[in-house]
């Protein structure tokens, strides 16, 4: 009796310096505890935290993976077999950092399509969206140079054509492409850059950026399907009234999530990891050849929307500055949406149409960007391009006229 | 000094403050830019890529009329080949079955956006990869060679999927290409000195 109450006053001996030093209870509190989320939450509100899993094992399985591998052009290839092959475990590593690059964007889409389902991006919120779109960019060049680095035939040859996107800058495209890759070709000096990119300065940039955009999430609060703003109704604590701590609700919701999420990305790992050539495209089996072309040269799933977009124009150079706009334009969201109302809930059946449209042409894109380019495909691609762009380029027009629902004074649950 | 010049005043000069802060920061950024120098210099092609990518010399005086010779330059093969005057008069009667005659979406230097797609008429220089998949083509310079049919003018053949160019190298019509091989710059320092990777409008030889 005497021992047990002497360790706990230990413990609270120790917390008690630790705290004096380090505020780890004052942060607990600050930013979990005290920090209140709506409770009126979804499914869609598990990519957030899902995509910080994603982030975190794309590290741990990424810095061993360095352990074993060689940035030149003459052992990268061999390097990767020998992961492959000859280090114990090294299979399952690799697949879990390659799956990892798959899943990364299969959530952060999910993620990003949820902010569009229910006005996330809205004032006070387009900081957030920034940010979160700048974390988008950094992990699109993150996942390119990760591509290249295995020195399959098709990291050479997509490393190619993305390079030489550059050369159609006017004037100093030339110049530019030639820096990117330090030879007159896709060679050594490009793949060791890429390298040091993938593993030290982008990962840093997106660690930087997923802090700036949590800082900006416990400034703003996050919104929640009914797209109203839980701060303005208070109890007499100055508590949200539909708000509930974080930490524990949401923490543990998480879990969940994260435990559902790791049934299908083991599934992936253990039969499926190149998923029928999508997340490991076939020719990239074979090492890189600067005399053989693969038959069709496509970039990864997560790619092709904007790959068939680029190739839906004829000349090079308009169709690389659409395929740059395609993304540019997602940065002005939050000023593109007039409605009075921000969840889709109570938008009406313009928004619903175009939202819908918009979601339909961009998974019609990604498939065609995998197909070659040619007949049907290319006529198809244009289309949807056009739909693509006009759910942006309408959209002050359109929810900005159309008849909206009330917003509910309160979180609901329905729907 | 003097206490008076140093405390003649409690309030604080702003305006000078600001303008030594703003002095400061400036001569700062200079500094972090000329620093940066080294760093992106240090993504330019190396000395050692350089030296290997130099321009390539190819004495051409011993290429006799209907040869062909294959030089690898920057990791690419280069094709030479000394046209016969009978092979440079067919390039004209060609022009109805291809598919980019006058070569205006294809790959080339603007002295080479010619019918001969050259600068002298029997030299012609080609980047060694079909624009299709990137494959070599083979060599049938001989007209009406039995493999490619009584009507052949003499060109390239694609073994891969079957591409057929002329001896210009523009693309027949039927060919799974769509563009004519590619033209590496080139030039002449001397008649029968040819070097790949220097253009002939640089030397004003154009």
């Amino acid at each position: 009796m005497a021992a047990a109450t002497d360790s706990a006053a230990g413990k609270a001996g120790f917390r008690a310096w630790l705290n004096k030093r380090l505020p780890v209870d004052e942060f607990m509190e600050s930013q979990l505890i005290g920090y209140f989320a709506p409770k009126n939450f979804n499914l869609w509100y598990f990519f957030g935290s899902l995509a910080l899993l994603v982030f975190v094992i794309q590290i741990l399985s990424g810095i061993f993976l360095t352990m074993h591998y060689k940035p030149s052009e003459l052992l990268a290839f061999d390097s990767v077999e020998y992961i492959m092959r000859e280090v114990e475990g090294g299979w399952i590593i690799r697949y879990m950092h390659s799956t990892g690059a798959s899943f990364f964007f299969i959530v952060v889409y999910l993620h990003m399509f949820r902010a569009m389902l229910y006005g996330s991006y809205r004032a006070p919120r387009e900081l957030l969206w920034i940010l979160g779109m700048l974390l988008y960019l950094a992990l699109m060049a993150e996942a390119f140079m990760g591509y290249v680095l295995p020195w399959g035939n098709m990291s050479y040859w997509g490393a190619q054509v993305i390079v030489n996107l550059f050369g159609t800058i006017p004037v100093i495209g030339p110049g530019i492409v030639e820096w990117i890759r330090g030879d007159y070709g896709i060679a050594d000096s490009t793949l060791n850059r890429f390298f040091a990119l993938h593993v030290i300065a982008v990962p840093f940039a997106i660690a930087f950026l997923i802090l700036m955009h949590l800082v900006a999430l416990r400034q703003t609060g996050s919104n929640n399907p009914d797209g109203i703003e839980i701060k303005a109704r208070l109890n007499a604590d100055g508590k949200p009234v539909d708000g509930i701590p974080f930490h524990p609700y949401y923490t543990v919701k998480d879990v969940v999530g994260v435990g559902v999420f790791l049934i299908f990305f083991c599934g992936v790992i253990f039969f499926v990891p190149t998923f029928g050539g999508l997340f490991l495209e076939k020719p990239n089996f074979e090492p890189a050849n600067y005399l053989s072309t693969p038959q069709h040269i496509a970039p990864v799933w997560y790619f092709t929307a904007f790959y068939a977009m680029l190739r839906a124009v004829p000349d090079q150079q308009m169709g690389a500055l659409l395929m740059l706009l395609a993304i540019v334009v997602l940065f002005f969201l939050p000023w593109l949406d007039r409605s009075p109302v921000k969840s889709i809930r109570y938008k009406g059946w313009l928004s619903k149409f175009f939202l819908g449209a918009f979601v339909v042409s961009f998974i019609a894109l990604s498939y065609l960007g995998l197909m070659p380019a040619d007949g049907l495909y290319v006529i198809l691609a244009r289309i949807f391009t056009t739909v693509y762009f006009a759910f942006f380029i309408l959209m002050p027009w359109y929810t900005s006229i159309e008849k909206t629902k009330p917003a509910p004074e309160r979180v609901t649950y329905h729907g | 000094m003097s206490d008076e010049s140093v405390g003649g005043s409690d309030a604080v000069d702003t305006s000078r403050r600001k303008f030594l802060t703003v002095a400061t920061a400036a001569t700062g950024a200079v500094g972090v830019g000329f620093t940066l120098v080294p760093f992106i210099s240090s993504w330019k092609p190396s000395e050692r890529a350089r030296a290997l990518g130099a321009p390539l010399e190819i004495d051409i005086s011993k290429l006799e009329p209907g040869q062909m010779i294959t030089q690898s330059w920057r990791k690419q093969p280069i094709y030479v080949v000394r046209r016969t005057p009978e092979a440079v008069a067919a390039l004209a009667k060609v022009e109805p079955s291809l598919k980019d005659p006058k070569s205006e979406s294809s790959e080339q230097p603007k002295y080479a956006q010619n019918q001969m797609r050259s600068i002298k008429p029997e030299v012609l220089v080609l980047y060694a990869a079909c624009t299709h998949l990137g494959c070599l083509p083979k060599q049938y310079f001989t007209q009406a060679d039995p493999a490619m049919g009584a009507d052949w003018p003499g060109g390239f053949f694609c073994p891969c999927h079957g591409s057929r160019f002329d001896l210009a190298g523009r693309v027949f019509n039927g060919s799974p290409a769509s563009a004519n091989l590619r033209v590496p710059p080139h030039s002449f320092e001397s008649d029968s000195m040819l070097v790949i990777g220097v253009d002939a409008a640089a030397q004003g030889a154009g």
